[in-house]
């Protein structure tokens, strides 16, 4: 036994802070619409104005509870909301609308791959609360001599969630972060946008010796890339004395056990589940499994696909991962549905390929064709003449005329160098302006060139 | 028995900037209030559940539906100070 | 000095006009308030213009219903659109709201004149009305004497004749024991039985919106205009509105009323026990059955009460901060500072006081042996009363252990607290609770009878109170002010 610990880990607890899919805000009828102008979405009661109340909004419960049972959480019988005091401008009681004795839900856990490895990660709990508004330095930080608010984002709806320190490199901190998002985005319960702050994450950090049980010191670090979060965390640090007590104004909520298991019974499939069901359902490499369940619209693009044409689902997932993707970002729901192509015509681009209709070749200026104009695949390939020649007798005559302009091609294939036929092939395919059959092309090539 | 450095820190949690003399009459006061209400520890109240409302409801909620906001200008009507459509304050400094 | 139901009766006979007797309302209150000191704002032309609209209506024979043109005060607690609230506090003194409590819709909507906001302890802190930033408000009955508070402006205008009714919030009995103390009605409903919404919060879990009037009918009509479920107040309560006025004829044979014997010990001036105790044989010569019961946990009522309020209050109180309304002391080093001296000039010394209570009641270390012992305790008192409503209807005491005091006499905010001895018990539960006058003392100053209720039995309580009304001649006798 060594009395000095050599080695030490790092302990990675994460705080998501996810904004929740509704119309209007938490306790209020403001909407939560992204991006307008200062203090336009406020009432009385988000400005916290004297004589105000707040009351719940339902959605905003339900969401919750369908994210707690897909992460496995226990939904709490009974649960209850909380004051949360201190003092920032932002937050315009001075107190912020919380959980805390009595979450919503407790004890789950998100399963996650780092390097093709499976980890499971405990989520402590599960709460809801109000955000906070926006505050900004007019002009630079450090020489500002006041601050701007905006109280349109307070009141957002958010659910917090609390994983268990289980986490140890920053990469599966932010694998779990990716598949935490994919899991809300499949349950519609929160757009995921960083950008727009719907997902938040803070990061508790703490190093001990390896092989020890207890938690060392622990560090807050907060969105670094804001001012603001850094002086959040000097400021609750200074208070530091929460003052949680039940939120008189608001009633405890009794969550329906038959409720909850409807609920729970309508979950869809997650992001996790349906990779492995492409893996094992379509023989789908397990990297393409994972490109095409990034969201849920890709990944129902694809099974759409599928079933407008099941003998193929590796090509389909192939043009979706190579071509398609090179035009749409995968995580936009969005952007799928308006990039023209509907599962429905790439199904039909990829049987025409498996028909023998046109060659791969052409498919690719087919698809260039789709893209532009949202065209049938079959109506652009006969308006263009794109079918490819398989008439024997055509193609007999096309490669007649490629050997006799070949004499040193042909010489060389006599002399024992086969691999010469392809020039033959290559002018035949020239000269049918790409639409003859390759296969047949190379049959009859060969056929004639061991018949010389 | 409150002493003076846990007025002191009350203060500060609460707020409010209090004088020397503030202070001292705050501990007083409080020292008073807080021997009277002392006598509540005479009560045996294991396994009472604490009554937070006076009328049991639960699950009170509302619809996701919208309502008008207020305009800009009436939202920052009773600003102490304002600029442009945001609420102004001093600049926060952190101790 | 004439009741609601005397001059909406009259108004639909054409014996007075709404705007008539609102112009006679703003007279006297141009000609007594300054001696009086119940409001701190008159709406005149608001009321005029209301007036107006009734007197149309009546003249199209067709009234809003039996509170149209009602002139009527409310306390300044609550918040009216475009029109300040000041909550009696230098740190609302230029507030005015961008809406209207869903008490003053209701008012609005039932044809009610508003003449103005009356003062009040600040945000209902006191039980003498001096705890105001802004004036004093004398007793009509002893102009050297306090109206009782905090509501103690509503009372005063109520009986001094400058309201026909009003409306004011009672935490810990600040409406019930300025009624008394005034001579007038005042009910405590159930909790929840009023919407809170707009009623700028002390105490969040014991707030009640509560009515002022000169008799019983009134306090019904009030009682009906204004209550019931509001969606926007998640602790209102969703429950039939009975007709409380068609209630009132019942009399009380066969009820059964009790008395609990701590409300009569040490502390009650002997004046004010033998006039309740006189009342109650009022009552038991009516038909009542008269029974003795015991409300143990009585003496706790104080304390309790002393560490719930100020712990809401400190919280509810966190948002005056300078920022977004109300007053901002400019100038200090940064935010913390601007904040601190705002809060610390902008609140009297008892809001001060409770503000510091509270938050050292809820800080870390504290909380259980606070607040949560506090909130365990409410429990107790809860089943104190459940127990002795198995046995009775309603509960009949005194509202006060004395009668109206001195201004500057109670100085000391114990003391003071100790005036709430019998109030406070209902206020914790919930129950629904009025001051009916039972007499005066031999310095003519009026006493209080209190009487408690079952959960949202407003009903009962009125139907009590009217019998005892109607059988004694109390509510004839008014102060002499000119
Ligand atoms: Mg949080
Ligand atoms: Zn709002």
């Amino acid at each position: 036994m060594s009395a000095v610990a050599t080695e030490y880990e790092t302990v990675i607890g994460l705080e998501v802070h996810a904004q929740l899919a509704t119309r209007s805000k938490m306790f209020c009828g403001c909407p939560t619409t992204f991006g307008a102008p200062p203090n336009s979405q406020t009432c009385p009661i988000c400005q916290g104005m004297p004589g105000v109340l707040p009351v719940v909004n339902r959605r905003a419960v339900e969401l919750a509870v369908r994210a707690a049972l897909a992460f496995g959480l226990r939904v709490n019988p009974a649960c209850r909301f909380a004051r949360k005091h201190y003092y920032y401008p932002d937050m315009p009681k001075n107190f912020q609308i919380s959980q805390y004795e009595e979450p919503l839900a407790e004890d789950g856990s998100l399963e996650l791959e780092v390097d093709g490895a499976p980890r499971r990660i405990g989520i402590q709990r599960l709460h809801l609360e109000e955000d906070v508004g926006k505050l900004v330095h007019e002009g630079d930080f450090a020489t500002a001599l006041s601050s701007l608010v905006d109280y349109n984002r307070a009141g957002v709806p958010l659910m917090e969630t609390v994983s268990r320190p289980d986490l140890r490199t920053p990469e599966e901190a932010a694998a779990y972060l990716k598949a935490f998002r994919a899991v809300l985005l499949a349950l519609g319960v929160c757009d995921g946008n960083m950008e727009e702050g719907a997902l938040r994450c803070d990061a508790n950090i703490s190093l001990r010796p390896r092989g020890s049980t207890e938690l060392g010191t622990k560090v807050e670090i907060k969105n670094l890339n804001s001012f603001r979060n850094v002086q959040r965390a000097l400021s609750k640090e200074y208070a530091h004395d929460y003052r949680y007590f039940p939120e008189p104004d608001l009633v405890p909520l009794q969550m329906d056990a038959a409720w909850v298991e409807s609920t729970r019974a309508a979950l869809p499939e997650l992001p996790r589940a349906r990779r492995q069901r492409f893996v094992s359902q379509y023989g789908l490499p397990a990297y393409d499994a994972g490109i095409l369940t990034q969201s849920t619209a890709l990944a129902d693009y694809y099974e759409a696909a599928v079933r407008a044409h099941p003998a193929n689902p590796k090509a389909l997932a192939n043009w979706i991962t190579s071509e398609l993707l090179r035009e749409v970002d995968a995580a936009d729901d969005t952007a799928i549905a308006r990039s023209g192509i509907s599962p429905a015509r790439l199904a039909g681009l990829v049987l025409l390929i498996d028909d023998g209709t046109i060659s791969g070749k052409i498919a690719k200026d087919v698809f260039a064709r789709m893209l532009a104009s949202g065209e049938d695949p079959a109506a652009i390939v006969k308006r263009e003449g794109l079918t490819q020649v398989a008439d024997a007798g055509a193609l007999e005559a096309l490669v007649d005329a490629a050997i006799a302009a070949n004499a040193k091609a042909v010489a060389d294939f006599k002399s024992g160098k086969t691999a010469a036929s392809r020039a033959v092939v290559g002018q035949v395919m020239k000269a049918s302006g790409g639409k003859a059959n390759p296969a047949m092309v190379d049959r009859l090539v060969q056929e004639k060139l061991s018949r010389m | 028995m409150i002493s003076r450095q846990d007025v002191e820190h009350v203060a500060r949690l609460a707020r409010l900037a209090l004088s020397d003399a503030d202070l001292e009459r705050m501990r007083e006061q409080l020292n008073g209030i807080l021997g009277y209400i002392d006598k509540l520890r005479a009560l045996d109240t294991t396994g009472v559940e604490p009554t937070s409302h006076a009328v049991p409801l639960v699950n009170v909620m509302r619809d996701d539906a919208t309502r008008p906001c207020l305009s800009p200008d009436e939202a920052l009507a009773n600003a102490p100070e304002r600029s442009g459509q945001f609420f102004r304050v001093p600049k926060i400094i952190e101790e | 000095m004439r009741t609601i139901h005397e001059l909406t009766a009259a108004f639909a006979k054409g014996e007075a006009s709404p705007v008539g007797v609102a112009e006679d309302y703003l007279a006297r209150i141009g000609a007594l308030d300054d001696r009086l000191g119940a409001y701190l704002t008159v709406t005149r032309d608001d009321a005029l213009a209301a007036a107006r609209a009734a007197e149309a209506r009546y003249r199209a024979k067709a009234p809003l219903g039996p509170l149209d043109g009602a002139p009527v005060a409310l306390k300044d607690v609550f918040c009216t659109r475009g029109v300040r609230t000041t909550c009696g506090s230098r740190i609302l003194e230029r507030y005015v709201p961008p809406y209207d409590a869903t008490l003053v819709e209701r008012l609005k909507a039932a044809g009610a004149v508003i003449l103005g906001k009356t003062n009040m302890d600040e945000f209902a802190m006191g039980s003498s009305t001096e705890h105001s930033a802004f004036q004093l408000t004398r007793n009509p009955w002893d102009l050297a004497r306090v109206p009782g508070g905090s509501s103690g402006g509503s009372a005063a205008a109520v009986a001094g004749g400058l309201a026909a009714g009003a409306f004011g919030t009672d935490t810990g009995g600040s409406v019930r024991q300025p009624a008394a103390f005034c001579g007038v009605v005042g009910l405590k409903p159930t909790y929840g039985r009023i919407s809170r919404y707009g009623l700028v919060a002390f105490a969040s879990s014991l707030d009640h919106v509560a009515p002022f009037a000169l008799d019983i009918t009134d306090t019904a009509l009030l009682l009906a205009a204004t209550a019931g479920h509001d969606p926007l107040d998640a602790t209102s309560v969703d429950a039939p509105v009975p007709d409380y006025v068609a209630a009132l004829a019942s009399g009380v044979k066969g009820l059964r009323v009790g008395v609990p014997d701590e409300y009569f010990g040490a502390g009650l001036d002997p004046e004010i026990d033998r006039a309740v105790r006189a009342a109650i044989d009022v009552l038991r010569d009516l038909g009542a059955a008269i029974e003795r019961v015991s409300l143990p946990t009585t003496e706790y009522g104080v304390a309790t009460y002393y560490v719930v309020a100020p712990a809401e209050a400190s919280s509810n109180l966190a948002r005056y901060d300078g920022v977004k309304y109300g007053l901002r002391v400019p100038g200090g080093k940064d935010l913390i500072d601007m904040v601190s001296r705002t809060r610390a000039a902008g609140f009297g010394p008892e809001v001060k006081r409770r503000v510091m209570l509270g938050t050292y009641a809820l800080s870390a270390g504290y909380y259980d042996a606070y607040y949560g012992q506090a909130q365990k305790v409410r429990t107790l008192v809860r089943r104190d009363f459940e127990k002795a409503f198995a046995r009775v209807d309603v509960l009949a005491a005194p509202t006060t252990p004395s009668v109206a005091f001195k201004h500057g006499e109670k100085s000391d905010p114990l003391a003071m607290y100790m005036n709430d001895v019998y109030t406070i018990p209902a206020s914790m539960t919930g129950l629904p609770a009025i001051s009916v006058p039972c007499g005066f003392n031999g310095s003519g100053l009026p006493i209080g009878l209190q009487l408690i209720g079952r959960p949202l039995d407003e009903a009962t309580l009125l139907r009590v109170a009217h019998a005892y009304e109607q059988a004694t001649p109390w509510r004839q006798r008014r102060p002499e002010l000119s």
